[in-house]
């Protein structure tokens, strides 16, 4: 069969735009990688806000809410998969304008073609990679992986930990880690120190979203009060020992600074996930505030490529509020764009929609000020590329040997060629690029993603053609 | 401005990589303009096969003269491009491919061809030993191989640039136009005179054929490759069967090339191509029924090429009938990897003297004219 809709992700937009295209009697297939609906930011939301789950207190409010979207998603109709792995999206059919589009998904071993009339990505942002030397020893990983470990199964670091970034989540992480019991040994705060400068020009509007503020200030608060060491202005991290961690060391003005580290949980920030819109060859735009690529949307969430939607933090990382706004602007869209609702009523609902979204960034610019992308100077040594082990001495060598594009450093050096396909590397390598040739970030682009989008075993592409004859 | 020259090559891949250093070798001053960078299509796109298995007899001569340029690549380019003679071998899997084969090699054999053998089951088998028994046989040639395109495109790059050509990327040619004796081209805002033109721009070939005023009867292919997660080193060989698209070699890296000539999709505007995966999915079996093992390895990536391709699958290799000054060299319609060094060298030939002694006729650009005359 053909569904209306093909949704990929079910986080917060992806289940908001199902439980509203579902409303709308319209046919929906939901494909997500997790066994159970959440995304990140809910991830085991339903296990873990059953009664007497201690994780749900430690998670907090915001938190628990995800259980009632998900209880409604549930309930919606839709087919939802999960443990579905998208490995490939193309537009079906020869013409440029047929409105079809075949998804391929993996699931148990079995790979099959999904056949759908609109696609809306919701799959969200990952974190964005930061380099620094010894970034890859074992007992340095993000602050993102050691919450999908909390929320999954309640694990928490074994022995102290450092914390080292900028932003929301490594506040948030602190946070529910101490409620939890979880030991802190000292918080490496990497944003700039001139906060108040940066940030003021933005405090007004944040103000519309004052409940978001008082709860980072109650974090912040925590930190400061609970007596663990905390250092701010921190620069030139680095992550020091043999086969594992052993030491860190960082800049700050006052000098440099050391300590015994065993863990080290890194964050700066996400980056929208788009993969699958550039492998699609959508347009994309640099967002100079968030150091990052994201697709070029209408006001209905529908990319270059008609029938293509993308809505949550994959549009642009606005949090999960503004995820679930977004997912009900796309599925209003769809809407339209599929002819069951007309264009007037449409664009009625599309206004509360608006509102909603606005409100829910009200906070997002303050937050952009407060914690920018780290833009230090990356030393020679540092890896770049995990997946071919290449260090940035080696990518600016190769930047430098001919033109400012990703798409010839990566076939010279192989950066980007890798099972990652430059999730890691890509930004960085851009970065490096645009520095040896002093051209602005947005005029270098990104190298060309080649399918798949998740790598697929030849047993499951394989099966495909079986299934299909 | 107008940069005068002797020879202009358009296309910075590896054929117009290959006769730009050539000619440059000869003393001729050469520029290279090529609209993105060098390699971006077909040369980097290839699984570069270096091979004269299983070749039209028409491209023999040029593929044997290359063989032997292959072994000695260093000479011409100072790196020997990750050329590895691990044989090529196309498999016989039923009886109709034994008795195809073993007619091809007969009449190799009677031109006095004897680059080819077959090999019966047992040495097959000890040849590739990771192999599923039950084929036939095998036609093989042990001076076969494959290369690093990579390698290969930097090693032509840098040998050019020590040589003196002029190498100019994100240059698209915007125009070009026969004056009297010598031929304008315009290129990223530059007016570029020379005697001699070389159009060596692939894919887009018909393109400048066109616009020079020598409209030709050229097609596009869109051949998709697949690259597996690294493995151990098993695998010698490169493997072909007869009858069957199939290509697949273990690289360097301990990676799998798997490819063999299906289609991916030209995209709308037809600057590139996508890759077409229920027509891979489709094409597996082959490789499976060989090599079962392969069905747990991870697909990494997977792309599909832009390479021109005439009805008779044999490149355009001369000088333009119509256009005069022009000379073609593109449409290698998926196997022209192994012709670089000596195409290149016919190719200085005609830039330096107007004549070379390599037998061109099969690849006569006239044969694929059209009536239409450019606007």
């Amino acid at each position: 069969m053909t569904f209306d809709v093909a949704i990929i992700g079910a986080g917060p937009a992806g289940m908001q735009a199902a439980c509203d295209l579902r409303a709308r009697d319209l046919s929906v297939v939901v494909l997500d990688e997790q066994p159970a609906p959440g995304g990140q930011i809910w991830r085991g939301v339903e296990r873990n806000c059953q009664p007497g789950s201690h994780l749900a207190q430690g998670l907090g409010a915001e938190y628990r809410q995800g259980a009632d979207v998900a209880r409604s998603f549930r309930a919606s109709g839709a087919d939802y998969r999960p443990l579905s792995r998208v490995w490939q999206i193309e537009e079906s059919g020869k013409e440029a304008t047929t409105q079809s589009w075949q998804v391929f998904v993996t699931r148990e071993g079995q790979a099959e073609v999904i056949e759908a009339r609109r696609v809306l990505l919701a799959i969200g942002a990952q974190e964005r990679p930061v380099p620094f030397p010894g970034w890859t020893r074992p007992g340095v990983m993000t602050v993102g992986a050691a919450q999908i470990l909390l929320k999954s199964g309640g694990l928490l670091p074994e022995g102290p930990v450092w914390i080292s970034g900028a932003g929301p989540l490594p506040l948030l992480y602190a946070h529910q880690l101490r409620k939890l019991g979880g030991q802190i040994e000292g918080f490496l705060d990497t944003a700039p120190r001139d906060t108040l400068r940066r940030g003021l020009p933005h405090l007004n509007g944040a103000l519309r979203d004052w409940k978001s503020l008082v709860k980072g200030l109650g974090w912040q608060a925590g930190i400061r009060l609970s007596g663990l060491r905390r250092e701010t202005g921190v620069t030139q991290l680095r992550a020091e020992g043999g086969e594992r961690l052993e030491r860190i060391r960082w800049q700050t003005p006052e000098g440099e600074k050391s300590a015994a580290a065993g863990v080290l949980l890194i964050h700066e920030g996400l980056v929208p996930s788009v993969h699958p819109t550039l492998s699609l060859q959508c347009e994309h735009a640099w967002s100079d505030t968030q150091k990052s690529l994201r697709p070029v949307l209408d006001a209905w969430g529908e990319t270059t490529r008609s029938g293509l939607f993308v809505a949550g933090d994959a549009a642009g990382i606005d949090g999960a509020k503004a995820a679930l706004a977004k997912g009900t602007l796309a599925a209003i869209g769809i809407a339209r764009s599929l002819g069951v609702l007309e264009d007037t009523k449409a664009r009625q609902a599309r206004a509360a929609g608006d509102r909603a979204l606005s409100k829910a960034r009200a906070a997002r610019p303050l937050l952009d000020s407060l914690y920018p992308a780290p833009e230090g100077k990356i030393s020679d040594d540092t890896i770049v590329c995990r997946c071919e082990e290449l260090t940035a001495g080696q990518i600016r060598a190769a930047a430098r040997r001919g033109a400012a594009d990703p798409n010839r450093v990566k076939a010279e050096t192989r950066a980007g060629m890798g099972p990652c396909q430059g999730r890691q590397c890509g930004y960085t390598v851009a970065r490096l690029i645009a520095e040896a040739h002093d051209l602005p970030r947005a005029e270098v682009g990104f190298h060309n993603i080649r399918p798949p989008l998740k790598p697929v075993t030849l047993g499951e592409l394989a099966s495909l053609g079986k299934a299909k004859t | 401005m107008k940069a005068r020259t002797d020879l202009i090559v358009i296309g910075g891949g590896l054929h117009g990589l290959s006769a730009a250093l050539q000619s440059a070798r000869r003393g001729l001053r050469v520029v290279l303009l090529e609209g993105a960078f060098t390699g971006r299509h077909a040369s980097g796109a290839t699984a570069a096969g270096v091979r004269s298995l299983n070749r039209a007899v028409e491209e023999l001569p040029l593929s044997l003269e290359a063989q032997a340029q292959w072994e000695d690549m260093t000479t011409l380019v100072g790196d020997d491009c990750g050329f590895h003679a691990g044989g090529q071998v196309q498999v016989a899997m039923d009886a109709d491919a034994e008795a195809r084969i073993k007619a091809r090699i007969a009449r190799l054999e009677a031109l006095g061809m004897h680059h080819e053998c077959w090999i019966g089951p047992d040495r097959l088998a000890e040849l590739v030993p990771v192999m599923q028994p039950g084929a036939l046989g095998a036609a093989y040639v042990a001076r076969d191989g494959s290369a690093d395109p990579h390698r290969t495109i930097r090693a032509f790059r840098a040998a050019c640039l020590d040589t003196g050509v002029e190498i100019l990327e994100n240059h698209t040619v915007t125009w070009l136009a026969r004056e009297e004796t010598r031929w304008t081209v315009v290129a990223g805002g530059i007016t570029h005179v020379a005697p001699t033109v070389v159009n060596a721009a692939g894919a887009w070939g018909r393109q400048i054929a066109k616009l020079a005023g020598d409209p030709l009867d050229v097609g596009i292919k869109n051949s998709m490759m697949i690259v597996t997660e690294r493995c151990e080193p098993c695998l010698g060989p490169v493997i072909s069967a007869q009858n069957r698209k199939l290509s697949f070699k273990q690289t360097a890296d301990g990676t799998f090339l798997i490819g063999g000539g299906v289609q991916g999709r030209l995209r709308p505007g037809g600057g590139s191509a996508s890759v077409d995966f229920g027509a891979l999915s489709g094409a597996m079996s082959t490789t499976l029924a060989l090599f079962p093992w392969v069905a747990d390895l991870r697909l990494v990536r997977a792309w599909a090429g832009m390479e021109a391709a005439t009805a008779d699958l044999l490149p355009v290799i001369g000088p333009s009938r119509r256009a005069p000054g022009l000379i073609h060299v593109f449409g290698f319609s998926g196997h022209g990897f192994q012709l670089v060094p000596s195409v290149g060298r016919v190719i200085a030939d005609l830039a330096e003297t107007g004549r070379t002694r390599t037998e061109l006729s099969a690849f006569d650009p006239g044969r694929l004219a059209t009536n239409r005359k450019a606007a």
